[in-house]
């Protein structure tokens, strides 16, 4: 398979800022360009756009807002992982060879459709993601004698790693006081348990080999992918205290890269809710069954932001279609040694898990340098 | 007949390949397993507690029917318990989604 390359990138702030889509889209766009001097319009083959927004077009509309005249162009959505599902589109037509450069830009608003999938009808009046995530909680819990006090300790890691993360919508550090004591949503859900919606933009622009080096002395390469959608339905899961669909990719994107879970040495997991970093922690292997809140205890307690490095869903804030574009620009900074203050040291392996509507999809992508 | 049409009146029917002897949920004309036209019959109203939580006072509940079917319900009486039995007291179409009632036995 020929290798593909991350070339360059651009990422916009997160907020919760009232903002066209296209402007947001055009925003990080920009900024790709601006950190990418060699970079031409004419170059790009692809503009591939990643979003739940309901406007359409978005991907001529980005081409033509940012003068690039693409052969392929189209837009991108699958709920919350859609992100990661541009980048690997934008693979596989440099891998097949019907395009050599790709741009794939994601974008989010505050208020995007996204959140709700209404065709799931067996969750009844309780379509809101709380409630999935209310019943993962509920069954992480009590299979595994994990107290909502062990799980709050995921957004006070997370919201203070996102301190060292300009982009980030947090702007503050919390205590497991504060976790607990925020607005009960539901028996098992605090609001400080829960990833916010925002508006935020992310793009990539990934090469093949030999054109990645035209942009960048430093490329980061995509070794392992590994893509799984069990169903859409969240009753459909056989298990709510694991994430079969994130094992099954994890596996699949491990036997790509040819390496194991042991290599990595920074990854963004998906952590839309407390009990999601703890779950894909097991599923992903980087813990044992039931170990996921140990794992996360040792890291807070000695400092260790190898998981989650930019503050995760949580810290950062969840532009849903740019989340997954954003969690592979950290790790693709890593690898780089350009995080600034939340650089992981020595980073050369890192993983990307991205996962949508209660993991019944799931996408992880392993990165190299 | 089809789910929904059945569902507006408040009856929960089921639908099934009777060549695959399967269930097919969520409810789908055709089988997916083979595609051949699902037939309909009358559910079981009869299901159990695999997990519940709370929202505000109300208790909400995810709930196996038939051994197959997993819905999230409202719960009208009772109090939840894994493993708890309960009836589906109520069902239908509400701001174009559907809704599940239930009693805890």
């Amino acid at each position: 398979m020929p290798k593909v390359g991350i070339a360059a990138y651009g990422i916009t702030k997160f907020s919760r800022d009232d903002m066209k889509i296209e402007s947001v889209l055009l925003k990080s766009t920009k900024k790709l360009f601006d950190n990418s001097p060699n970079l031409s319009r004419n170059d790009i083959d692809a503009v591939l756009v990643s979003t739940n927004n309901n406007s359409k077009y978005l991907s001529a509309i980005l081409a033509e807002m940012s003068g690039i005249e693409p052969r392929i162009a189209h837009s991108i959505e699958s709920l919350c992982n859609s992100g990661t599902n541009a980048i690997v589109s934008g693979y596989s037509y440099i891998a097949s060879g019907l395009a050599d450069i790709v741009l794939v830009s994601g974008a989010e608003r505050y208020d995007s459709p996204g959140q709700i999938l209404e065709w799931d009808n067996s969750r009844g009046e309780f379509k809101h993601p709380i409630f999935w995530a209310s019943i993962f909680t509920k069954a992480y819990k009590r299979e595994f004698s994990i107290t909502d006090e062990d799980l709050a300790l995921v957004p006070v890691k997370n919201h203070k790693q996102a301190q060292n993360n300009p982009n980030a919508l947090s702007e503050k550090t919390y205590s497991l006081e504060d976790v607990i004591n925020s607005k009960k949503l539901t028996d098992e859900l605090r609001l400080l348990d829960c990833s916010r919606p925002c508006t935020g933009g992310a793009s990539i622009l990934l090469a093949s080999e030999n054109t990645c080096k035209k942009f960048t002395d430093n490329p980061v390469w995509i070794t392992g992918i590994g893509q799984k959608t069990t169903s859409a339905g969240f009753t459909k899961n056989m298990t709510f205290s694991s994430m079969e669909s994130t094992q099954i990719a994890a596996s699949n994107a491990f036997k790509m890269s040819k390496h194991s879970v042991n290599d990595i040495d920074v990854a963004e997991v998906h952590d839309a809710f407390s009990v999601c970093e703890p779950m894909a922690l097991e599923s992903l292997g980087f813990a044992d069954k039931g170990k996921g809140m140990s794992m996360v205890k040792e890291l807070y307690t000695t400092n260790n932001s190898k998981i989650n490095p930019r503050g995760g869903l949580i810290g950062a804030g969840h532009p849903l279609g740019a989340t997954g574009i954003a969690q592979t620009i950290e790790i693709m900074k890593q690898l780089q040694s350009c995080a600034n203050k939340r650089q992981v040291d020595n980073a050369k392996m890192g993983l990307i898990h991205n996962m949508s509507a209660a993991a019944t999809s799931s996408t992880v992508l392993v990165l190299e340098k | 007949m089809n789910f929904e049409s059945e569902l507006k009146k408040g009856n929960f029917i089921i639908g099934e390949c009777i060549h695959c002897k399967k269930i097919i949920w969520p409810p789908s004309e055709f089988c997916n397993q083979c595609f051949k036209e699902v037939s309909w019959r009358k559910g079981s109203y009869d299901g159990m507690i695999i997990e519940f939580s709370k929202h505000n006072n109300d208790y909400f509940c995810l709930i196996e029917i038939e051994n197959t079917i997993k819905i999230m319900c409202n719960v009208s009486s009772g109090i939840p318990d894994i493993g708890k039995h309960v009836k589906i007291e109520k069902c239908g179409i509400k701001d174009d989604g559907y809704y599940f009632e239930i009693a805890v036995k």
